[in-house]
């Protein structure tokens, strides 16, 4: 699966075209075009509404009105890194505000928001599947799961050295 | 995983578990470090991922057959045990006990079990369609498509007595024959694979881990009702099982059991695959419809249902990811070798995701009618704490609570119903005694609050209202009339929601209301949370003749509340500490409680 984590690019209304034309041929194409778009942008870029609007014969505050109703949907653009801590039955019995608290702590950002320095994004969703795993967290991707504080800060730190060096792979 | 599986006798085999829970246990460090062990060694033994094996909480989990037929299961794997597991077991044939899982444990574990729609899962690769075809993959949808006249289809699935597995428990059989009958070229089959209930991971499972079943379950379901075309909606929150799901649709067309002149049967059928947003809402049929159709999610009133109306207006058959997989195995074996399991009225098996405090969490399979406390108990081996088993908490957020006390009662659709609470998609959560009923009750009512459409007016703003009686008894300033204008409310939001969300979401409150209400009681009159979970009603205190003053706490406290010089017992400032509870998970001495 391609990693959510886009550096912002210039809005392109070649890559929007495309995307719209592939996905013109079937009815209620509009979620699965939003979806590219996002998957390309690592968000919704506002602007893009118009021209996927016009592309599609769907007026814009339709549109509008199914990025701001899916929660999937971001207008803002994300952090280099995203983070989703679940918070489904499991994982909250067994610690997920824990985790989400030294989670936040370490990367200087809320859930809900982007770290001041762009590399987080954290989210909050209702449940990634890994129950049996819990307290999880989706972290660009991949799943980590039987978190603990020590164990996501431990996570994190790798991660910000890892971000500390240029082009480290 | 399993004693009835697909072995290879003759022939080494490895097995490693790589479903989600797997991979997210570490499972891919352990292949390559299998791969690279085996091609070092020059071995040349058959090293296979599998998808979900069922014992989740034993994540990395590695299957071990030897060409006698013996077979060991290995767990919690980490990547550096693998050179003693390639030396001593697969070289020297001696398995490394210590880290073998005992015959006792999987024993216990599988004995009540009975694994239909799981039959594949942990035994083949699902990546690879030759496995699903060496286990009768396929088989069912020749025999329909060769043998049986659509009638006499729909007519061996309501022998089976297979009701809906999302969670309504509708008679399947039924619903395929109101779609059969009613008028319209164009006809849809869809699966509901959005699988919303927090704590529930059955319908991701099989998706992982055996993908073909439904595809073929579904095809089946085309050809019974005449439909030429299928969408699996699959939550975004899951990419494995949209990755497997893509590559057997594509494998599934290459070999001709999907598409046009399937098979050589003048049979067309073809799937896609839509993906959700996001949306628990989208969960309910009529919603997930919309979604489809390039819509917000917004259900809408039934009838028409959609067996007569439903996407784009045209006859639609949904039916769960669950109730599909059991199709090419009633199929095969015939209605009667399912409908001897289970009870009069609820028939066959039914999977449940084993979660919360339970201390074997994973995938399981028990007929219909098997004992709550044989699952709790038995099967999942207690608390993993050690604390008293409480309550089980079924069906989600659409769900309820039943207490300990009630354990003896049969899981069947109308013996839980009774107790208040639903069968529900099967997500079964231990609850023991440091599990907060009120708190479990907020948060369920704060995820359907949260997920509201907001199309009618007592879902939107009655679960809003439920909510913030609750917030305030939990934030201990509830008041005497709250727990009456609860219950009243409650009845409310049931009687008047438009659609199941809403007509489910004060399903927990009602059922912790009922058997647990002196924890309610406690929480207003004595502003006491006895299983210390509700942060405003609890204080953490630093006990200074254990502290010795490391600093630990003090410096992951996020509130900056701890503060004391090095050497000598740290305090908590209590107007400052937010209840996150870090600090006590923190210190290695115990020098920290909580009141």
């Amino acid at each position: 699966m391609a990693v959510e984590t886009k550096v912002n690019s210039e809005l392109s209304f070649a890559t929007i075209d495309a995307i719209t034309h592939k996905h013109n041929v079937q009815p209620g194409a509009v979620i699965p075009v939003l979806q590219e778009i996002q998957e390309a942008y690592g968000h919704v870029p506002p602007a893009a509404i118009e021209r996927i609007a016009e592309n599609m014969g769907v007026p814009a505050s339709e549109i509008f009105g199914i990025v701001t109703f899916y929660a999937q949907f971001r207008l803002q653009p994300v952090g280099k890194n995203l983070v989703k801590v679940c918070h489904g039955t499991a994982c909250h019995l067994n610690g997920a505000e824990r985790v989400s608290k030294a989670l936040t702590q370490a990367v200087g950002a809320e859930e809900g928001e982007t770290s001041q320095n762009g590399k987080f994004t954290v989210e909050r969703v209702a449940c990634l599947g890994c129950c049996s795993l819990a307290p999880c967290v989706m972290l660009n991707g991949e799943a980590y799961g039987r978190l603990t504080p020590e164990a996501i800060n431990k996570v994190v730190s790798q991660i910000q050295e890892k971000e500390k060096v240029p082009e480290a792979k | 995983m399993l004693l009835e599986g697909n072995k290879k006798v003759g022939n080494w085999v490895v097995k490693v578990g790589l479903a989600s829970c797997g991979i997210a246990a570490g499972g891919r460090k352990v292949w390559d470090a299998l791969q690279t062990g085996l091609h070092n060694r020059g071995l040349n033994i058959e090293l296979k991922q599998t998808g979900c094996m069922g014992m989740c909480y034993k994540e990395v989990l590695v299957e071990v057959s030897s060409p006698e037929g013996g077979q060991v299961f290995y767990g919690r794997v980490q990547p550096e045990q693998v050179e003693r597991i390639v030396t001593e077991h697969l070289i020297n044939g001696k398995p490394v006990t210590e880290w073998v899982i005992s015959a006792d444990e999987i024993n216990s574990f599988m004995a009540k079990q009975k694994r239909i729609v799981l039959r594949n899962c942990g035994v083949i690769d699902p990546e690879s369609l030759d496995d699903y075809l060496d286990a009768g993959g396929y088989k069912a949808l020749e025999k329909v498509l060769g043998d049986m006249p659509p009638q006499q289809v729909i007519d061996e699935v309501t022998k089976s007595g297979l009701r809906g597995r999302g969670g309504a428990g509708f008679p399947t059989g039924v619903k395929w024959n109101l779609a059969r009958k009613s008028p319209g070229s164009q006809k849809y089959v869809i699966c509901n694979a959005d699988e919303g209930d927090p704590g529930a991971f059955m319908d991701r499972s099989v998706l992982e881990s055996d993908p073909h079943s439904v595809i073929e379950g579904m095809v089946i379901a085309g050809y019974a009702i005449g439909a030429t075309e299928g969408f699996i909606y699959v939550r975004a929150e899951y990419p494995m099982a949209v990755k497997r799901l893509e590559l057997a649709l594509a494998q599934a067309k290459e070999k001709g059991f999907i598409g046009d002149n399937m098979l050589n049967y003048n049979f067309d059928f073809d799937i896609s695959i839509r993906q959700g947003a996001g949306a628990f809402v989208c969960g309910e049929e009529t919603a997930l419809m919309m979604s489809i159709e390039g819509k917000r999610g917004m259900p809408r009133v039934r009838p028409p249902f959609p067996a007569q109306s439903g996407l784009w207006g045209r006859p639609t058959n949904i039916n769960n990811v669950e109730t599909f997989a059991n199709v090419p195995w009633i199929i095969m074996n015939g209605a009667n070798a399912y409908n001897i399991y289970g009870t009069e009225k609820s028939k066959g098996t039914k999977v449940f995701a084993l979660a919360g405090k339970a201390a074997r969490t994973g995938l399981v399979e028990v007929p219909m009618g098997i004992p709550i406390k044989e699952i709790v108990l038995e099967i999942g081996g207690g608390t993993s704490t050690g604390l008293a088993f409480k309550a089980v908490q079924m069906g989600g957020p659409s769900g309820g609570v039943i207490p300990a006390s009630l354990a003896d009662t049969p899981v069947d659709y109308e013996s839980i119903t009774q107790t208040g609470a639903i069968m529900g998609s099967g997500g079964l959560i231990v609850m023991d005694e440091s599990s907060c009923m009120v708190d479990i009750a907020k948060f369920f009512l704060n995820f359907t609050q949260d997920e509201s459409c907001g199309k009618c007016t007592f879902c939107r703003l009655g679960t809003l209202r439920m909510m913030e009686i609750l917030e305030r008894i939990a934030g201990g300033k509830g008041k005497e009339e709250d727990l009456a204008l609860l219950e009243e409310l409650a009845r409310d939001v049931k009687r008047a929601s438009l659609c199941g969300l809403g007509q489910t979401a004060p399903n927990p409150v009602l059922t912790t209301l009922k058997y647990f209400r002196n924890e309610y009681e406690a929480h207003i009159y004595e502003k006491k949370c006895q299983a210390k979970k509700c942060q405003a009603l609890i204080t953490y205190e630093i006990i200074s003749d254990k502290c010795p003053g490391c600093g630990l706490c003090a410096k992951y406290c996020p509130a900056d509340a701890i503060s004391g010089k090095k050497k000598e017992p740290y305090s908590i400032n209590t107007e400052k500490c937010i209840r996150c509870g870090l600090c006590m998970s923190t210190c290695r001495l115990g020098a920290i409680t909580v009141h």
